[in-house]
């Protein structure tokens, strides 16, 4: 790096290295030091903000809803309300209007889009057996055409009243919800494409489709498991 | 390049006599049949998008060589052919002023700030559409179908678009073969694709037209055969291993050969003499790579067409190919590259 | 990234102060001048508020490092000064990155992976090797600011070409109509070369044009 640089003889390698060893520690004290107080200053707000978001998509997907739950689907496959995520189960939330009353459910999909993972949230509404919602969490598809999955109103439209509608003995969907080109949406259960966004937009359907397929017949089962116990409040 | 005056260069100082500029002349003649395929096919419009990517080549190449006070290189031919070549690979209803921002961009930024002809590592046409790719991904894959009612009377609104703004596509449009099959698995008559019945870019769907070009070039000994002929191969057999193993998810090799802009990449923009390797063996590198690529980008790719990036990686990497394969001069030990 | 730019930032005889502030925005501006810092330079100027944000925290973080660094610059021994140096950044770093967390959930998301990067950002290594450790507090803060307004300019002059060519807006706001066809490669990585390429082309032209005068 530059030529300062000079080597310590025998004689001063003693206090030189106490120096150095002084200095590190000093500057090290004052940084941690720093770093504490900030993280005690800000971690309130930022988990308060982290919140909020998540909170707003909750709400964003589940329309009516005002407050949520927080579910976690153990390994047994029973949904069991939590308050923070623990471990690699999946999350889903659990959507109450002002009374109280149960409304439905936020599940998380993720799957290969065309730049990356795209994660997504969405309202499955038990009573109507649809999905009444859709938002993006996280994707990074090409701005302006990629990411259209977040502004066209037709694609949006799709996930007002998209059927999942389960066989009538309720263990599975009866017609796996699956992307068709725009245009040619036919079924309650098509997920209507962009064109220009074509891979992208597939991509959501083909996420809400098998993630439907394993999460919906489960939270169908177990819906009178989300409802609010008076006492729980 | 072309000095008109006292010429002194280093050795050999006994050419061929073929120059450049004869060398450019014939490239052209064989591009002809094309481009009057082409107009016959779509029409109108695609005239207009060849014709305003030829100005704009051949207007920015005088343009900078005059700025640059340098005497004007326009007539050595190389900027008529990178104005054809770009005009060639665009749709038929391409806007006319995004052909111009992609003539202007194929001539500055693919050759002239290299240094101009013969110090391009990239083919300048290939640089020019790979902008416009990037830049107006919607409009370069908005199709026109071949051969329909009215192509020599409808003026499209698309191809007037006034300049920024964006086009708006009236009528009808098509699919490409190869979209048509990365987005729903229908592949298309080979015949068709051969004789050109299909919709694509302007001059690539004769798949018969460019083979008939390359040959006469390849006869005049201005085009290494070993390039086409590597690229396709490759190409076939690769495509043809995987149609074995499942005809169902590949396409037929013959699919793969006709369709999309292999033909006029392999034939006419990976053999740009400037951005291949020299050696007979490095060419033959380089075509395997470029039709590994494509073959790569086609089937696993996000893209349903990958002849443009698998051409631009070719040269990028053909100094390096170059350098790996080049002979160990006589008596002096083996150095790694 | 290397310091190796500390030659022709070398502190002269006995500038004045408004030099040591002015010579960051302009002359020896640290994106078009010295072209370091190209990183986040080339990845976050999509858009002229992510520019601005990561420019205004780059220059926090500057300003901050330089003050610490100097007001030790005699306790802490040459042998160890990079590291400590480093140290002292990173710190500084952890608490912007803190600070916009608290601040927008949003902005934090699309500046993700590169506000942990200020660290290896070589303009506020170079300031601490070649400015702070040799100069006083004052001098140091003045340097730092003038380096850092100079940084956030030039994302600016990137990020508001970019968006406003990619996406027809400005901080959100449309500029162009909306007839206007918008160059998707702009935002995309590959238009912050052509973009800083551009702004170069320009720099350097002026520079010939006062040589040549």
């Amino acid at each position: 790096m530059s030529q300062q640089q000079t080597i310590s003889t025998p004689s001063t390698a003693d206090t030189s290295s106490k120096k150095m060893l002084t200095a590190m520690v000093g500057i090290g004290v004052i940084c941690a030091l720093l770093i504490v107080l900030v993280y005690d200053g800000t971690k309130e707000r930022i988990e308060q903000l982290r919140a909020e978001a998540l909170e707003k998509a909750v709400f964003r997907v589940l329309p009516g809803v005002s407050s949520s739950q927080m579910f976690e689907l153990g390994a047994d496959g029973v949904f069991k309300p939590v308050n923070k995520p623990e471990g690699k189960n999946p999350i889903v939330f659990a959507g109450y209007n002002d009374t109280g009353e149960f409304l439905g459910v936020a599940i998380e999909g993720s799957g290969q889009g065309y730049a990356d993972i795209i994660r997504i949230l969405y309202g499955y509404s038990p009573e109507t057996q649809t999905i009444v919602g859709f938002y993006v969490l996280e994707s990074k598809e090409t701005p302006g055409l990629g990411d259209k999955i977040e502004k066209v109103d037709h694609f949006l439209a799709n996930f007002t009243e998209l059927s999942a509608k389960l066989t009538a003995d309720f263990s599975k969907i009866e017609n796996q919800i699956i992307p068709v080109k725009q245009g040619a949406k036919s079924n309650p259960w098509e997920v209507e494409g962009i064109t220009g966004a074509t891979i992208s937009s597939r991509a959501i359907g083909n996420i809400i489709g098998e993630s439907t397929a394993t999460m919906v017949p489960l939270i169908f089962a177990q819906k009178e498991s989300f409802k609010k116990n008076p006492d729980q409040k | 390049m072309l000095s008109k005056t006292l010429h002194i260069s280093s050795s050999p100082h006994i050419n061929k006599g073929i120059s450049t500029d004869t060398i450019m002349r014939n490239v052209v003649y064989a591009l002809l049949p094309m481009v009057v395929f082409a107009v016959y096919a779509f029409g109108t419009n695609a005239l207009f998008v060849i014709l305003a990517s030829l100005v704009a080549c051949v207007g920015t190449e005088h343009l900078l060589c005059v700025w640059s006070g340098k005497p004007s290189t326009i007539s050595d031919g190389s900027a008529v052919i990178t104005g054809l070549l770009l005009g060639l690979t665009l749709p038929p209803i391409f806007p006319i002023w995004m052909t111009i921002i992609g003539g202007i961009l194929s001539i500055a930024l693919g050759k002239f700030v290299f240094g101009g002809l013969g110090s391009n590592p990239f083919n300048p046409a290939l640089v020019g559409r790979a902008f416009l790719q990037a830049a107006f991904p919607v409009a370069i894959t908005t199709w026109y179908p071949a051969f329909s009612e009215g192509r020599f009377t409808n003026f499209s609104g698309s191809v007037f678009a006034f300049p920024f703004s964006t086009p708006i596509v009236d009528g009808i449009t098509g699919a490409t073969p190869l979209s048509a099959f990365k987005f729903d698995k229908v592949t298309a008559d080979s015949m068709d694709l051969a004789l050109g019945l299909v919709s694509g870019s302007i001059g690539e769907t004769s798949a018969l037209l460019i083979a008939l070009g390359g040959i006469y070039l390849i006869t005049r000994k201005m085009m290494n055969w070993r390039i086409p002929v590597s690229i396709l191969g490759t190409v076939f057999v690769l495509s043809g291993i995987l149609f074995l193993i499942d005809p169902k998810l590949y396409p037929s090799p013959f699919f793969m050969l006709f369709s999309g802009g292999l033909m006029l990449g392999a034939m006419f923009m990976a053999t740009d003499m400037v951005g291949s390797p020299i050696t007979p063996l490095g060419v033959v590198i380089y075509g395997v790579f470029i039709g590994l690529l494509v073959v790569v980008i086609r089937i696993w790719g996000g893209l349903p067409e990958g002849v443009m990036y698998a051409i631009l990686l070719g040269n990028a990497l053909s100094p390096q190919i170059d350098n790996l394969i080049r002979p160990r001069i006589y008596g002096t030990k083996k150095t790694k590259p | 990234m290397s310091a190796g730019i500390t030659k022709h930032t070398e502190p002269k005889a006995d500038p004045s102060s408004t030099d040591e502030f002015i010579k960051g925005l302009w002359r020896e501006n640290p994106v078009f001048v010295q072209v370091v810092g190209m990183c986040p330079t080339l990845a976050v100027s999509n858009s002229a508020q992510n520019a601005l944000a990561m420019g205004l925290a780059t220059a926090f973080v500057l300003v901050m490092s330089n003050i610490l660094v100097s007001a030790l610059r005699n306790f802490i021994p040459k042998e160890v000064r990079i590291a400590s140096f480093i140290l002292v950044i990173a710190t500084f770093v952890t608490i912007v990155d803190y600070a916009i967390q608290a601040i927008s959930v949003d902005l934090h998301k699309n500046l993700g992976a590169f506000i942990a990067l200020i660290v290896v950002n070589c303009i506020i290594l170079s300031r601490a090797e070649a400015f702070a450790s040799k100069n006083g507090i004052g001098k140091s803060i003045l340097d730092a600011m003038g380096m850092g307004l100079g940084f956030v300019f030039a994302l600016f002059c990137l990020g508001a070409v970019r968006e406003i060519l990619g996406n027809g807006t400005l901080f959100g706001i449309a500029v162009l109509p909306e007839s206007f066809e918008k160059w998707i490669i702009m935002i995309l990585p590959a238009g912050g070369f052509f973009t800083l390429a551009a702004w170069l082309l320009l720099f350097n032209f002026f520079k010939l044009k006062k040589a040549k005068a």
